[in-house]
């Protein structure tokens, strides 16, 4: 199960829950998850960056999840 | 290749001519600029043949590059005094000014004499250091 | 990565590549090149920092002679495409908007025509000719109006996203993000010390000495070429395409040498323009900004307005902070205020956090990237008030950070764990060394500040092509800004075992190379080097497969050692063969060695940095010089220690700049009044010291360096002003004005026994 973090400005959109644990072998799969358990997410996750185990991904793509992911939505950040 | 041109003072009166970037002074004066008492000998130094004197020093013109960058130009890539080297070109002109008005400048003297040259990229540090370097090593050829 | 541990190249100094063309002054720059048959461009611009256009009549101007084209943003088509830059989702209707208006007018200098003639004069006095009638409204340039219940409104159809259930109603907040910990109120109680302040900074620009400048030609078939002066040149690419309803296919970008970018050439503000004149003149065209347009019409960094509350126990210990960040986003929704909300507390375990952060439009020039986009101001705000609580508890600075900050396996405020972090070994570096103890002179200060800052990684490709005569070409996209050319030589130079002098490095235009990201966010010598690297083994695998041939063995069985292919041992009549032995015989062997590689990094560790400041302030006049001036920063392995020392103390000299000297000066009509460098001061070469670096530091694998250095000096020089004049200012820039007038009113402070 992976556990996903969200940032506590989204958890009005959740009834106050921030750490969610999910089944899912990549990102889009947890992503298409959160959205189905609480489907006022919305259009909130779009433009999010992950972090998976640490490792932050402005664009995670595909990645995978292991079994025991620790993953945090995070803003996206530009560099200059 | 584009060949270089290269302005500079021969026997006291302005000359300039064009060159290849690995062309040797020799050639240069030789073929560039018709001058045939500089003869070639050797190639290699050891003859004397075409002794000339640059900036105050006795150097063999065959073991010269025409193109030689000025001492100030060569102390700024080895010191890396520039990043993007948009105001390069500016800041070395103006040290070059410098220089030849004040061969001996302190730091404080070389950061006032810069401050009309804008550099957003190093924070001056090695711009600075460049030109005081340059100027040493002038002091140090010149005897 | 394979790199080896004992580096033969890597971590010397080389000469540059590009030097002599540099030094020369014979490299070209976006405005140095010249296409025949050019025409030149001219941008007629708003003199109303917010007003509606009635009307455009551009009849006289097309009348003029020697005017071939004349354009307005209705030959701009509407577009909802958003640009995936990697770094942030770009949003290309409000770049097509601030580039060209539309409706509305909402910055001085907001471009509302652009004129294509046969020389630059005759453009721009035919631009003049354009009638646009506007019908002005209440500009609106500061923070708080822009925030009032009864504020002007820029955009009548923005929400604020990320807003709490609830708020509608026009608004001028495009956004608002929070993060938080544990339980604030609960820290404050427990705190034995609260410092509690309001911080405000200007709006700043990252004053690359070269404008921007292009020349574009576009055939009547839809394809253009593009030469530009540019961070990115496939965003330049991606972005004009989607702007102005080309192809991206159709359209080549190549990227002149770069006069500095900093953050601020990785948008398009000229492209797109010259494109669509070239299409209707049928003719090349070239546009370069004047400094006065740059200053008014590209992308500074945002003005702030940051609220922190911060709460110490008397053993030190940090236990509650409190922010609220409000950053001006410009005339367009886009403010790095949620990066500043990431980084402010960023070095601190603090248990107990609430941060709120707001994205603010004002009639002000859109901004873009500067340097660590968000985190300087930031950094501004807290670095102050930690500083004031070190100064109530009556401890050192350096001893009051260090028992308060994060290390690998604490939690970042944004939410992951840190993995290696350098923050303690740089704060104890710094406590070690020599300038924290220095004595100081009459009327001198001294001031300590850490920083944040993220390292991207993202897209980078990289192509390694050997010559016959066992020297290598290397080819990347990224624009070289400071040295990465060389740094890219020096790794294929390790891999290879080449000499550095023998290996090319070159940019690429984006046919030539695969795509990659912006030259930015302190990527190129981590990502693109990555790229670089695995190119260059690419490579070496391809010259032992052809050594195997050429001895005709087993691939696999063919070693590789010190730059030399290696056969396996017993095998007849074989010596090892280096690169040019190899490369000579490609045709024989099977054809050209191409290596290639191409890949997506994820962000490299954060990074931290650390400086000490000696500020000398004039009681008199309140002008202030910095004296002494010290860098700490983690940077990894230095590929070229010369460019990383320059990026450091080039980050700094902005940092200085920032403090004390450089702001956007408005008047009432929202007309910038100081829009040039004689009145926008930037530091010379007499203002500054020598700017000391120290890398002492273990190196925590490969990270970037380029940003982090200008996120400490805003604090660092507030905290030296502290400390030299008793005055707490939480206003920059520190200008001698703004001193002067809190010197002579400030009560005489007791001096720390």
């Amino acid at each position: 199960m992976a556990t996903v973090h969200l940032p506590s400005g989204l958890t009005a959109f959740t009834g106050g829950v921030d750490t969610i644990d999910i089944d899912a072998a990549r990102v889009p799969d947890l992503i298409a998850e959160l959205r189905h358990r609480f489907p006022q997410l919305g259009d909130h996750l779009d433009g999010m960056a992950v972090a998976i185990d640490g490792e932050i991904y402005q664009d995670p793509g595909y990645q995978p999840l292991r079994a025991d992911s620790d993953v945090h939505l995070v803003p996206r950040i530009a560099g200059g | 290749m584009a060949r270089l041109h290269i302005e500079t003072t021969i026997n006291g009166e302005p000359a300039e001519f064009l060159c290849d970037p690995h062309e040797t002074l020799l050639s240069a004066l030789r073929n560039g600029l018709g001058l045939t008492g500089t003869k070639e000998g050797c190639s290699t130094g050891d003859c004397g043949a075409c002794s000339v004197i640059v900036d105050g020093r006795l150097v063999p013109a065959c073991l010269v590059l025409a193109p030689e960058a000025h001492p100030l130009q060569q102390k700024f890539l080895e010191h890396a005094a520039l990043q993007c080297g948009v105001c390069t070109p500016g800041f070395i002109v103006a040290a070059a000014a410098l220089l030849d008005a004040k061969p001996n400048p302190t730091e404080e003297e070389t950061r006032f004499w810069l401050a009309g040259n804008l550099c957003r990229c190093t924070g001056y540090d090695k711009i600075i250091r460049a030109v005081l370097d340059t100027a040493a090593h002038i002091r140090e050829s010149a005897v | 990565m394979s790199i080896p541990r004992e580096f033969k190249y890597v971590g010397t100094r080389p000469i540059r590549h590009d030097g002599v063309d540099k030094v020369t002054g014979r490299a070209s720059y976006g405005a140095d090149a010249a296409w025949p048959g050019m025409l030149h461009g001219a941008v007629l611009r708003s003199p109303h920092a917010h007003a509606r256009i009635v009307s455009i009549d551009t009849s006289a101007a097309e009348r003029t002679p020697g005017v071939r084209a004349v354009v307005t943003g209705s030959d701009f088509p509407e577009t909802t495409a958003a640009l995936a830059l990697g770094e942030a989702a770009i949003d290309l209707r409000d770049i097509s908007e601030s580039m060209i208006a539309r409706t509305k007018v909402l910055y001085h200098g907001h471009a509302v025509a652009a004129v294509a003639a046969t020389t630059f004069d005759i453009a721009k006095e035919a631009a003049e000719k354009i009638k646009v009638v506007y019908e002005p409204l209440e500009p609106v340039t500061d923070i708080d109006r822009a925030i009032a219940p009864d504020a002007p409104i820029l955009h009548p159809t923005l929400k604020t996203k990320g807003a709490p259930e609830g708020a509608t109603g026009p608004t001028n907040v495009a956004s608002r993000l929070e993060l938080k910990r544990g339980d604030v109120d609960a820290g404050f109680a427990e705190a034995d010390v609260i410092v509690e302040r309001e911080f405000r900074t200007a709006m700043v620009h990252q004053g690359y000495i070269e404008p921007h400048a292009c020349i574009a030609r576009c055939g009547e078939d839809g394809r253009a070429v593009v030469w530009c002066t540019t961070q990115g040149p496939f965003v330049v690419r991606d972005a004009s395409a989607a702007i102005v309803g080309l192809d991206p296919a159709h359209v080549k970008v190549i990227p002149s040498e770069i006069g500095g970018g900093f953050g601020g050439k990785i948008v398009v503000y000229l492209e797109p323009l010259a494109i669509v004149l070239s299409r209707k003149a049928q003719r090349p065209v070239k546009m370069v900004m004047s400094r006065d347009e740059v200053f008014r019409a590209t992308g500074p960094t945002s003005g702030s307005k940051i609220r922190v509350k911060l709460g110490a126990r008397r053993d030190g210990r940090l236990v509650a902070a409190r922010a609220s960040l409000w950053y001006e986003a410009g005339a367009y929704r886009g403010s790095p205020v949620g990066a500043g909300a990431m980084c402010a507390i960023a070095a601190y375990k603090i248990p107990n956090f609430f941060i709120e952060a707001y994205d603010v439009v004002v009639n002000k020039p859109k901004v873009a990237a500067y340097r660590a986009p968000g985190s300087p101001m930031a950094a501004f705000a807290v670095e102050s008030a930690v500083d004031d609580i070190a100064r109530e508890l009556k401890v050192d600075p350096i001893d009051l950070r260090l028992k308060n900050a994060n290390r690998e396996g604490d939690q970042a405020p944004y939410g992951p764990k840190y993995g290696p972090i350098g923050l303690e070994p740089l704060l104890e570096t710094a406590r070690r060394h020599p300038h924290w103890t220095a004595p100081l002179g009459p009327n001198q200060g001294r001031g300590f500040a850490v920083g944040f800052w993220f390292n991207a990684g993202m897209n980078s490709s990289a192509t390694v092509t050997l010559n016959a005569d066992g020297s290598a070409a290397v080819v990347t996209g990224n624009p070289d800004i400071g040295g990465t050319r060389v740094a890219q030589a020096l790794m294929v130079a390790e891999e290879l075992a080449i000499p550095v002098e023998r290996v090319r490095p070159s940019v690429g235009d984006t046919d030539g190379s695969g795509f990659t990201d912006v030259t930015g966010g302190s990527r190129v010598c981590y990502a693109t080097g990555m790229a670089v690297i695995r190119a260059a083994e690419d490579a070496r695998d391809q010259l032992k497969a052809r050594a195997a041939k050429m001895w005709n063995v087993a691939p696999d069985a063919v070693t590789w050692q010190d730059g030399r292919a290696i056969p396996p041992p017993g095998t007849e009549k074989a010596e090892p063969l280096t690169v040019a032995e190899i490369a000579a015989k490609m045709t024989h062997t099977g054809g050209p060695i191409v290596g290639r590689a191409s890949l997506y990094a994820p962000m490299a560790g954060p990074a931290f940095g650390a400086h000490i400041c000696d500020l000398e302030v004039d009681p008199e006049t309140g002008q202030s010089r910095v004296v002494r001036y010290t860098a700490f920063q983690d940077v990894g392995k230095a590929v070229h220690p010369s460019f990383v020392e320059g990026q450091m103390q080039g980050g700094v000299a902005q940092g200085v700049g920032w403090a004390l000297n450089e702001e956007y000066i408005y008047n009432s009509d929202g007309v910038m009044e100081n829009a040039g460098f004689l009145d926008y001061r930037m530091p010379v070469a007499s203002d500054l010291p020598m700017i000391e670096v120290a890398n002492p530091l273990h190196p925590y694998g490969v990270r970037g360096v380029g940003e982090v250095p200008i996120v400490p000096p805003l604090a660092a020089v507030a905290n030296a002003m502290r400390d030299a004049t008793g005055v707490r200012f939480t206003e920059l820039p520190l200008s001698p004005p703004r001193v002067l007038a809190a010197i002579e009113s400030a009560a005489p402070v007791p001096v720390d026994a």
